[in-house]
């Protein structure tokens, strides 16, 4: 068994060989993790499904094909977001060469979390693979089968001192975290989230956290109900709730929620039928300790609201029924903590102003989902909330939109991936003046040097305003516009004399 | 960019508080009392956590959200350098003996084409982004807003205590942020003009000055910031970190480090010289990005030895104490720690002239300097320039990837070969290539460290998006075909269902609108002289073409 240290030391050594800058041992290696999956899916979906009853579509949907979809995407593009940006140029820099390196940081960390215990660990691993670093590995010790099936495939497909998986529980962590890395990725709670920015504090290594905390949903009349129930209970029930997106709570009007409870009924009677344990496609709670914290908030909200839909509960499976409860309020213990579980809180608020005071009121949630065909309350909405994304009129879907940056903000996070996103977290952008030794330049900025005088300053600040007196924005398209313009011309004198000829 | 190492020496012991009314304040370094009026506003003195409570009361009624509002502000701010530059270069004089060249040219002028350049363009940046859209999301509208974070806490360093200060500030007002502002009290005279000067100009509850020392900025660091940005040193970049922690507050850390210069014989050796001298010895090398250090052979040194002693004789004259266009150290710690580096007087070179009384020192080049020194093992914040033998590229190479991630690294040189080397295999923040510290200039390059020498970047675009939180923002439409077209994701799950999800989660080329203007306008282009056929014909009744 090697030490950490060891394990670190190695993939240093690797880094520092220069190999994993080389684009073509990045593709192969990205290869190769597509084959991981090609070649494993099976065992995959066993791994999922023995660690959470991850029904074989959820699992395919939220885990396989998405982390070859996005790996997919990386081969296909990650060539391109790695060649050197060049920036546009000043005035004073016409002369100058201006580039933008892709530097890969070097020795990543990435820590996985148990609910997608795939996605959120792998995704990371091929960006930050497709950036040019070598990557740490820590799975979830919580999805023990998936975590030893990843140790078990991935020195099989990477390069073994390049991509070291470290398996663990706390402790092993906590020590892992007390090596210098040069980047963490973290996905996890908003608690372990702090410890490790706590650890990174030590050699000032940059972290994306991406933690969670209650997404709200507001429910407007105007919205089409029977639809907006669907796409909220899918956001809700998706891994029996265990999504750091999952919608949290519903703020909507008792109206809106009496309507909202109907169609949600006949909604799940219709996907899980009469009796939702036997169903096959309703996850299971990770563990006893969650399970138990589930059904503590249930109890909890026997007394304080009423339970609507669902309510029972099944230690033996860590069965938890996808469960409504109607007449929350602000106070109760179920508002105080993100659920993470089938259980959708109902909050009584007269309209959206409220709703807005509510959702501002508390820490600012990772997603949030706003219900309406009213676009005016749309968008005063989404201007005076902060949250790490937005869905109006869906649920966890803006997370699979892979142009649109995910992340959070404030208590659910920093930094953000998903596509280019991914890639760009992993490398830093170094940018580069190129000056030449001529004498001309040279003269251009002479009257930096001392002694000093008032026309040289003069010249100075003549330089420093100075700008283009017009945009280069517009030369694409007035060349464009040229083009046009010269073809039709061009057209036109060609059937001229076509017909000239036939003329004669 | 050392801010204040002696934040971590000394405790915050700095108050004495004789009495509730009048606490003095002394200075423990000099034993001088303070007057006490240096932390007062408008006779009375705000707690950190009412100024933050004040600029959150003030974030929350949304004034800072119009975009109007945030132009408005940033107009004001340029008046304010329009109005008070004389005012500011005698503060920059008073602080850091500088000459009004670079009080100008560095800190005022400079920062307020900043100014201007956010007004040109921040409306445009504040815009939602619409990124191409992936094919399953072909019925969606997406969009990236440009969020506002809230409250932001930029703590300034006292090397460039305007252009490191508002600089940032013209960023976070145009994200649309409410800001408290610290400067550094080093630069104490700076200090007290924006203190002054701020609340004449801006929105007096948005954008609040925070004096204080050590034990007012730890307070400070107590209460809840949706954005930190700091420049100052690794140690105290390191406790505002720390401080973070607590409400995981995204930071931008703008530090230091020691910064190499590497010199290769194929250079011409008298720009080479002017431009690293010129590095070193503006604000008497009191700066982030200074040259720190120089790598070259044997022979480079000598040449660059003999070529230096002239350019600083025509640059300062004979005596360089009694020339106007030299800075001074900021303090006397910094005095007494630059001075010990001279104390042993080995391997000088040139200079090593120092005076206590006005805290001069004389721009000094060290020769021959052994990587052990005491010279080579911090930043030098000052203009003091050893020189390290080494015989090649590979050598310089090894020798900085050995020591911390620089913030820059500077390469004189005329051979791609050499250049492609450095590019491709060392990492700091930025890299330099035959030029010192313009790169700090050029707004379309992110400036900003990694590593030790910090982490994030500004200037530019960069400046605006530091400060807005990217939301990315799905949205859907009720109609029937978009749900019809995304309900195989519902249970009962089955086979097929799992089937259709795989396809259609296969990337695909989204649909971009990448091409569709230009093949827009090159239409109208057809169409345009169409048109004019048309006319043409219709008015003459003849055939233009």
């Amino acid at each position: 068994m090697k030490t950490n240290a060891e394990i670190v030391a190695t993939a240093r050594k690797a880094f520092n060989s220069g190999r994993t800058k080389s684009l073509e041992f990045r593709e192969r290696q990205l290869r190769n993790f597509l084959r991981l999956f090609e070649e494993n899916t099976p065992e995959i979906l066993k791994a999922l499904s023995s660690d959470l009853r991850k029904s074989k579509q959820e699992a395919v949907m939220s885990e396989t094909a998405f982390v070859v979809g996005e790996c997919q995407t990386l081969l296909e593009n990650f060539k391109t977001w790695a060649r050197p940006e060049r920036p546009s140029k000043g005035l004073v820099n016409i002369m100058d060469e201006l580039l933008i390196y892709n530097d890969p940081y070097g020795v990543v960390l990435v820590i996985g979390a148990w609910n997608y215990p795939i996605q959120v660990t792998l995704l990371p691993v091929a960006a930050a693979i497709a950036a040019g670093n070598c990557v740490v590995i820590k799975p979830s010790e919580l999805a023990p089968a998936t975590a030893q099936l990843m140790a078990d495939l991935v020195p099989k497909y990477l390069d073994n001192e390049c991509y070291p998986v470290i398996l663990g529980g706390p402790k092993e962590t906590a020590e892992l975290l007390e090596e210098r890395f040069d980047y963490i990725f973290f996905t996890g709670s908003t608690r372990i989230g702090k410890l490790v920015h706590a650890a990174a504090n030590k050699y000032l290594t940059p972290v994306t956290l991406e933690l969670g905390g209650k997404s709200p949903v507001y429910l407007d009349s105007s919205a089409d109900i029977d639809v907006a129930a669907r796409r909220i209970l899918w956001g809700k029930c998706l891994n029996a709730g265990q999504t750091c997106v999952a919608p949290d709570y519903l703020l909507c009007s008792k109206e809106v929620s009496e309507k909202f409870v109907e169609h949600a009924r006949s909604i799940l009677k219709e996907w899980y039928g009469d009796d939702v344990q036997k169903s096959p496609d309703l996850c299971r709670i990770i563990n006893d300790n969650n399970f138990q914290r589930l059904t503590n908030l249930l109890k909890s909200s026997k007394e304080s609201s009423k339970i609507v839909v669902g309510g029972k509960s099944d230690p033996q499976e860590r069965f938890i029924q996808p469960t409504i409860l109607t007449d929350v309020k602000q106070n109760d213990p179920i508002m105080q903590e993100e659920i993470f579980g089938p259980i959708l809180p109902i909050v009584h608020v007269n309209d959206a102003q409220e709703a807005i005071k509510f959702i501002n009121a508390n820490e600012k949630p990772l997603a949030l989902y706003i219900f309406s065909q009213n676009r005016n309350m749309t968008e005063s909405i989404l201007n005076s909330t902060s949250s790490g994304g937005v869905s109006v009129n869906d649920t966890v879907m803006h997370l699979a939109a892979d142009t649109l940056p995910f992340g959070g903000v404030g208590s659910s996070g920093m930094g953000a991936y998903h596509g280019k996103y991914s890639f760009d977290t992993f490398v830093h952008k170094k940018s580069i003046l190129v000056k030449d030794l001529g004498k001309l330049g040279e003269k251009l900025s002479y009257a930096r040097y001392p002694p000093y005088s008032d026309s040289k300053l003069n010249y100075i600040t003549r330089m420093l305003s100075a700008r283009l007196p017009f945009s280069f924005k517009y030369v694409p398209y007035t060349i464009v516009f040229g083009l046009g313009v010269a073809s039709a011309i061009l057209l036109k004198i060609v059937a001229n004399m076509y017909e000239k000829d036939k003329l004669h | 960019m050392a801010k204040v190492e002696r934040e971590l020496i000394l405790p915050s012991t700095k108050v004495s508080p004789i009495n509730n009314d009048n606490p003095a304040v002394i200075n423990i370094e000099t034993s001088e009392t303070l007057p006490v009026t240096k932390y007062d506003r408008n006779g009375c003195r705000k707690s950190a956590s009412e100024v933050v409570s004040i600029a959150r009361t003030a974030f929350n009624s949304c004034k800072t959200k119009n975009v109007a509002f945030r132009r408005q502000q940033l107009k004001n701010l340029l008046r304010m350098f329009d109005e008070n530059a004389k005012a500011l270069e005698d503060a920059l004089k008073k602080d850091l003996g500088r000459p009004r060249q670079e009080a100008s040219s560095f800190d005022v002028e400079f920062t307020k084409n900043d100014v201007i350049t956010m007004l040109m363009h921040f409306e445009e940046w504040a815009k939602p982004e619409k990124p191409p859209k992936p094919l399953p999301n072909a019925l969606d509208q997406i969009c990236v807003y440009n969020d506002p974070y809230g409250v932001v806490l930029i703590i300034s360093a006292w090397n460039f205590p305007i252009t490191l200060l508002l600089g940032p500030l013209a960023g976070a007002i145009a994200g649309g942020n409410c800001v408290v502002i610290k400067p550094s009290e080093i630069a104490e005279a700076t200090a007290q003009l924006i203190a002054e000067l701020i609340p004449k100009y801006l929105d007096k509850e948005c954008y609040q000055v925070y004096l204080g020392e050590v034990m007012e900025t730890a307070e400070l660091l107590k209460e809840r910031f949706d954005y930190i940005f700091f420049t100052g040193s690794t140690t105290v970049g390191r406790i505002v970190h720390a401080a973070a922690n607590k409400y995981l507050t995204p930071v931008t850390l703008e530090l230091g480090g020691k910064s190499p210069a590497y010199i290769d014989k194929s250079v011409d050796m008298e720009m080479t010289v002017r431009r690293i001298l010129w590095g070193k010895c503006s604000n008497a090398g009191q700066i982030c990005i200074a040259p720190d250090y120089i790598l070259c052979t044997k022979e480079v040194q000598d040449k660059f030895i003999s070529i230096a002693a002239k350019v600083l004789k025509e640059w300062y004259g004979d005596d360089v104490e009694s020339s106007p266009d030299y800075c001074r150290i900021i303090s006397d710690k910094h005095y007494s720690r630059l001075n010990n580096f001279l104390a042993d007087k080995k391997n000088i070179a040139i200079g090593g002239k120092s005076n206590a009384a006005n805290r001069f020192i004389e721009p000094t080049i060290l020769v021959n300097v052994n990587p052990n020194d005491s010279v080579m093992q911090e930043e030098i914040f000052g203009p003091i320039l050893p020189i390290v033998i080494i015989e090649n590229p590979h050598e310089a190479i090894n020798f900085i990837n050995a020591r911390e991630k620089p913030l820059v690294i500077y390469v004189f040189t005329k051979s791609k070969t050499v250049k492609d080397m450095f590019a491709n295999n060392t990492s700091s923040g930025n890299l330099s290539f035959n030029e010192t510290l313009f790169h700090f200039t050029v707004d379309t390059l992110p400036f900003g460290g990694v590593g030790f020498s910090g982490m994030g970047s500004y200037h530019g675009k960069g400046s605006f998006d530091t400060f807005v939180h990217k939301k990315g923002t799905l949205e859907r439409n009720f109609a029937a075909i978009t749900e019809k077209c995304t309900a195989f994701r519902y249970p009962p799950y089955s086979e097929s269902k799992t089937n259709r999800i795989s396809i259609i989660m296969r990337p695909r080329r989204g649909i971009s609108c990448k091409y569709l203007k230009p093949l827009l306008i090159f239409c109208l282009g057809v169409i345009v002289i169409i048109i004019i056929q048309l006319i043409y014909y219709h008015v003459t009744d003849k055939h233009l073409l």
